[in-house]
């Protein structure tokens, strides 16, 4: 569990990027952290792993607070894949990159061959798996950044902007990926701009806006409400905005899946016949 | 104001980008990344160039501005004009006042203290009088919306921020051809929309012909007069945006469609027509305002 109590983070330029956050996510929770540009949601997580520490309250996870425990050991149970994946690679190929962390942690030989295997293939990575992570494409790169965390295993999984260079496909079998990832008993914190994407996810929703939480709860909830989107700057989700020039008909103005617009669609003209 | 371009700039024809059987590996690469390409950006086009991840959008970008074959070696065959210059005849140093290229990845372009040295850079190296240069510096600045961050360093901005700076760079330079590789993929939604609509301005008002490598085709489509799409090196579709878009192929290597037209699709499944294609929530609005008023009354 994370446990984020009223912090406060000034970077050394005197920029105050969290003015206020208080937070808690449970094991198991899959959460999206969404918000305008500076709002403050990567300095947010990186307090996660301990790569920031507050300047002020406090932040603990599974009861120890992160200024009293190495990056070393948190990265251990909180894995962080980077907004950018230059930030995060740097070996010859794309296999050693993903089994990197690995060795560091001390896993058997064995371990990490089995793990490598399964993380590349999990990432359709296999055809690149000797090429040099800096010939890939910006997607592929950002596959490469995945892979090496997920393959370690940790209980949480943070990922910062995780569909970005990701095409259409690519963005479906990340959903599924990351949702079957939720299921098996990880704990997914996405931190992103892709309202579709989230709208296909379905997790619960932290809105932030210039440093504080605006606004928290499901999807469904949180990106249909016009004030709150309007705030943190974000554009609400296609099929809503469809039911937001509905609304004269007296439909919910709530929905933002394909599936349940066509449900409610249906229901409604069956009712009037 | 005008197109920069003169007459001379660009020769008797108006094709502006010209690729002939276009064909390139990279030194390690061993099968190519870009296999018999031939494509024609007509001066003052707004081209949107998609397709799935590491399909070769990245690697065309780089042969447009030159940095293929002169900064990256490997092999390439096939010919490419750029405003009538034959990119393999023409330094890195002359092209860039023909094109700018506007990196996927920010980080690698910006380097200077201050975003405003950042931006002044390109300038300074075309020896602009010191004027014209603080006149075109706040022109970007302002064009991009980033003049409060004037004084900030570039390396802590956040992404988002980042991808302004690196646009503005390029913009204050005036090119005819901007090619933006996802310029926008570190912008929420309305960054990037503000974004597109500069570029469309700089396309619409000034006469600059636009290159945009883009997945989110939901927001950028619209702005879009061309669209290209790559797999695996190749060009599969080549048209106009409509046509591309609604077109089985797209769908069928992945190119996003909007959600507005997947609600169609899941009614038409139904049993429930709508009269046309929507492509954005406005046009289905309107689409199911007809139908739900049609059928109910």
């Amino acid at each position: 569990m994370i446990e984020v109590k009223d912090i406060y983070f000034t970077y050394p330029s005197n920029v105050e990027a969290l003015k206020g956050v208080s937070l808690t996510i449970r094991s198991g929770d899959f959460v999206a952290i969404m918000g305008q540009n500076g709002a403050g949601k990567t300095t947010l997580v990186k307090h996660f792993n301990g790569l920031l520490k507050p300047t002020k309250g406090t932040v603990t996870v599974d009861g120890v607070d992160t200024r009293e425990e190495s990056i070393a050991k948190l990265s251990r149970r909180v894995g962080f894949v980077f907004q950018n994946p230059d930030n995060q690679l740097f070996c010859e190929t794309v296999e050693d990159e993903v089994a990197f962390a690995l060795k560091n942690f001390g896993f058997e030989k064995k371990a990490i061959q089995k793990r490598v295997e399964w993380a590349i293939t999990l990432l359709g990575l296999t055809r690149y798996r000797q090429s040099s992570p800096f010939m890939l494409s910006g997607g592929e790169r950002k596959r490469v950044a995945l892979a090496s965390v997920l393959a370690w295993d940790p209980d949480v999984v943070i990922l910062d902007e995780p569909t970005i260079g990701q095409d259409y496909e690519q963005k479906e079998k990340l959903r599924q990926f990351i949702v079957q990832l939720n299921a098996q008993g990880k704990t997914v914190i996405i931190v992103t701009h892709d309202i579709e994407f989230v709208a296909e996810c379905n997790p619960r929703v932290v809105l932030m806006a210039q440093g504080k939480i605006v606004g928290e709860g499901a999807g469904k909830q949180i990106l249909t409400d016009r004030k709150l989107v309007a705030e943190a700057s974000i554009v609400p989700p296609q099929i809503s905005q469809i039911f937001m020039g509905l609304s004269d008909f007296g439909l919910p103005t709530d929905v933002i899946d394909v599936y349940e617009a066509r449900d409610i669609l249906l229901d409604f003209l069956e009712g009037g016949s | 104001m005008t197109s920069f371009a003169t007459p001379e700039q660009v020769g008797e024809t108006l094709a502006i980008i010209e690729t002939a059987n276009l064909t390139y590996t990279y030194p390690s690469g061993k099968e190519p990344s870009l296999i018999d390409v031939s494509l024609t950006v007509e001066k003052g086009e707004f081209v949107i160039l998609t397709g799935p991840s590491g399909c070769g959008k990245t690697t065309l970008c780089r042969c447009f501005n030159g940095l293929i074959p002169h900064f990256y070696s490997g092999k390439l065959e096939g010919d490419i004009k750029v405003a009538g210059h034959k990119v393999s005849e023409h330094s890195i140093y002359e092209l860039a006042r023909n094109v700018g290229l506007v990196f996927q990845n920010p980080e690698n372009q910006l380097f200077a203290l201050s975003v405003e040295k950042d931006v002044a850079f390109g300038l300074e190296n075309l020896g602009l009088p010191r004027g014209d240069m603080r006149k075109r510096v706040d022109w970007a600045l302002q064009m991009t919306g980033i003049q409060d961050l004037r004084e900030r360093a570039p390396h802590e901005l956040s992404g988002g921020q980042q991808q302004r700076v690196a646009i503005a760079c390029v913009l204050a330079m005036q090119p005819e051809v901007m090619v933006l590789d996802e310029p926008t993929s570190f912008l929420d939604p309305l960054g990037a929309q503000k974004i597109f609509e500069v570029i469309d301005d700089l396309n619409k008002k000034l006469g600059i012909t636009v290159i945009l490598v883009e997945h989110r085709l939901d927001l950028a489509s619209r702005y879009a007069n061309h669209v290209i799409v790559l797999d695996e090196g190749k060009i599969v579709l080549d048209g106009k945006p409509l046509n591309v878009f609604t077109s089985e192929k797209a769908r069928l290597i992945g190119v996003g469609i909007p959600k507005a037209t997947r609600l169609y699709q899941v009614l038409q499944e139904s049993g429930l027509h709508l009269n046309k294609v929507p492509v954005n929530s406005r046009e289905a609005s309107l689409l199911l305002q007809e139908v739900l008023t049609r059928d109910r009354g």
